[in-house]
């Protein structure tokens, strides 16, 4: 039972943390690319723009 | 059907289908409410059956009255023909629940104070009452208030007619059966005692199908959208429609005794159904109540206030940041208790965490009125939107805060946090929901505006007065409580016994009535100037011409 919780929260500190670090940099360079700029510009304007 | 004959009108497979399976439903309920061991559980069999013999005749009376050709999904003009019958229906049923939703809460809070008003009869004790009013305000209110306006903005930023010709009614009408089915099984005690989850596994399983068509329409609307991109308030929609199917399912993981009895038994036992509720409960508060009125606020603000999203990358960032996290934040609801200590301060943990990605959203939210904040002087309805995300910029800092062990162990168990769930539920979710109503109904009904601002002010302001005496007598009670249950004499006996502090709470027992009856009387106001709007307020614009029967709903 210890064991088995060793394990899983030695994974969740050391894999899980990396994990979500990485997760959180993908989502950071996604969203403040320079070459979307524009594309993000436009959609935040979007419901201003519809018919 | 392409190849039909202009002449010769055939039912579609989904007509076929569900009167058939709508049919068979009926007489499987018959029999149930034959062999039901508890008449509430046959009164719900009873209810069922009329309500699926109902969709049989709707049914039919519709495809008598429709087209023989599909609904078109261009109007002639070239713009979507947007479907909105669903939508309205969804619209008056979140004011009629919330009106009855407030209406109970304002019962419970008197019966608290003078516990005479429980009658002394068991439909009408607090015990019943109490889960009638969250899960009114909550599910019946809040829910068809994210309906209405899940189904409008996807249609809308997508450009497309909602996908689906039955599935929408059914996602509407078959909502509103559950919480007829809850609401009723409540005060007749058929409830599975989990909070916020009180319905028995019957109306569970047919909120999962509910839930499921409600998901497939979303999204088949989104797979035919017109418009590349898909708009941020959708992804908040996505993110509460898709986790709240896993925490139903993960939370209602019940065996029924038999077919013919309302029990059921969870399958988790001890601590871990205890984890398990809380991950449900705190991430109904995460997906339901916030993921849910973000998508709300995404779009309603911009729109009203006539300026962009004020940061759109701030709003993909806090989105991720906001869904990772809450996930994980439920164990704070059993901070000392037989949970391991470890899975107590991860809750902690990541519940401090999260403020960060909140108000991530209440900074967009607030910002999105640069270059329009004269607007908060002559818009009531802006005005209450904007007060909306300020109340969850507070009670998402108030939230990591009380979720602190050393705190906790002051707030936990006392009416701080009813004050703390009412800054939220009052201040953010029924104020951005009153915000987006006001503005749905003239589009909707096609009305040229609202049929009085003056209303919407007094509104505003008389329910504002409601929430802060809520919310300050809650803290102040809470606070006493808390002191009170923890104070010991010199001889370490402590100081007062229970029925001590039940009477120091008094007071504020009826300084709390008292706001939520003026929160009450505030959105009377409301539904009479929604009313008139409907009623007497000139068209926006000349009636669209009416293609088809068809688009006609079907009631």
């Amino acid at each position: 039972m210890s064991d088995t919780y060793m394990m899983l929260a030695h994974f969740a500190q050391t894999w899980g943390l990396a994990y979500f670090v990485g997760v959180f940099l993908v989502v950071l360079a996604y969203a403040l690319s320079p070459s979307r700029k524009g594309r993000f510009d436009a959609a935040a304007r979007l419901p201003l723009s519809e018919d | 059907m392409a190849h039909s004959l202009s002449s010769g009108k055939q039912p579609t497979w989904g007509e076929t289908g569900l009167g058939i399976v709508a049919g068979l439903l009926a007489l499987l309920c018959f029999v149930i409410a034959g062999k039901a061991q508890d008449p509430g559980y046959g009164f719900h069999a009873v209810v069922f059956m009329l309500a699926a013999a109902g969709s049989v005749y709707a049914i039919g009376k519709r495809y008598g009255a429709r087209a023989a050709e599909p609904v078109p999904q261009v109007l002639p003009d070239g713009r979507p023909n947007y479907n909105l019958g669903p939508i309205k229906f969804a619209t008056v049923a979140s004011m009629f629940w919330g009106i009855a939703g407030f209406l109970i809460g304002v019962l419970i809070a008197f019966q608290l104070a003078f516990p005479i008003l429980n009658f002394d009869l068991p439909w009408t004790s607090f015990g019943r009452l109490r889960p009638l009013h969250t899960s009114a305000v909550i599910f019946a209110f809040g829910g068809n208030v994210l309906l209405a306006t899940s189904l409008y903005v996807v249609q809308r930023t997508s450009r497309a007619r909602l996908a689906g010709d039955l599935s929408p009614w059914f996602v509407v009408l078959g909502y509103n059966l559950f919480i007829v089915v809850a609401g009723t099984g409540y005060l007749l005690g058929i409830s599975q005692g989990k909070e916020y989850a009180e319905p028995e596994w019957y109306a569970d399983l047919f909120l999962t199908i509910v839930w499921v068509t409600y998901f497939l329409v979303f999204m088949a609307t989104l797979a035919k959208r017109r418009e590349p991109h898909i708009y941020v308030a959708n992804w908040f929609f996505l993110a509460f429609i898709a986790t709240i199917a896993v925490l139903h399912l993960g939370n209602n993981a019940a065996l029924p005794v038999s077919l013919w009895s309302p029990k059921s038994y969870i399958v988790w036992s001890g601590v871990q159904d205890a984890m398990v509720q809380w991950w449900y409960g705190h991430n109904a508060v995460g997906f339901f109540l916030t993921a849910g009125f973000l998508g709300i606020m995404y779009y309603f603000i911009p729109k009203r206030a006539e300026r962009p999203v004020y940061s759109y990358r701030l709003s993909i960032i806090h989105f991720w940041a906001l869904i990772f996290l809450y996930i994980w934040a439920g164990p704070h609801h059993l901070h000392y208790t037989a949970l391991p200590d470890w899975a107590q301060t991860l809750g902690m943990t990541f519940s401090i965490m999260l403020w960060m990605p909140s108000w991530g959203g209440m900074i967009n939210g607030l910002m999105t009125l640069s270059g329009a904040w004269d607007k908060l002087r002559t818009d009531p309805v802006l005005r209450m939107m904007v007060v909306s995300v300020a109340f969850y910029g507070m009670s998402t800092f108030e939230g990591p805060l009380m979720s602190v062990k050393a705190v906790n162990s002051l707030s936990h168990y006392t009416d701080w946090t009813i004050g703390h769930v009412h800054s939220g539920a009052l201040g953010w979710v029924a104020y951005i929901s009153f915000g987006a109503i006001y503005c749905l109904v003239p589009w909707l009904w096609n009305r040229k505006q609202l049929y009085s601002l003056k209303l919407v002010e007094w509104h505003f302001w008389i329910s504002t007065l409601g929430i802060v005496l809520y919310i300050t007598s809650m803290w102040v009670a809470g606070i006493l409580q808390g002191l009170m249950w923890r104070a010991y004499t010199s001889l370490g006996f402590l100081e007062y016994s229970f029925v001590e502090t039940v009477e120091a709470m008094h007071p504020f027992y009826i300084i709390r009535a008292l706001g939520g009856v003026l929160f009450l009387a505030g959105a009377l106001l409301m539904a009479f100037n929604l009313w008139r709007t409907v009623t007497s307020v000139e068209p926006a614009e000349a009636e669209r011409p009416v293609v088809g029967s068809a688009v006609i709903p079907a009631e």
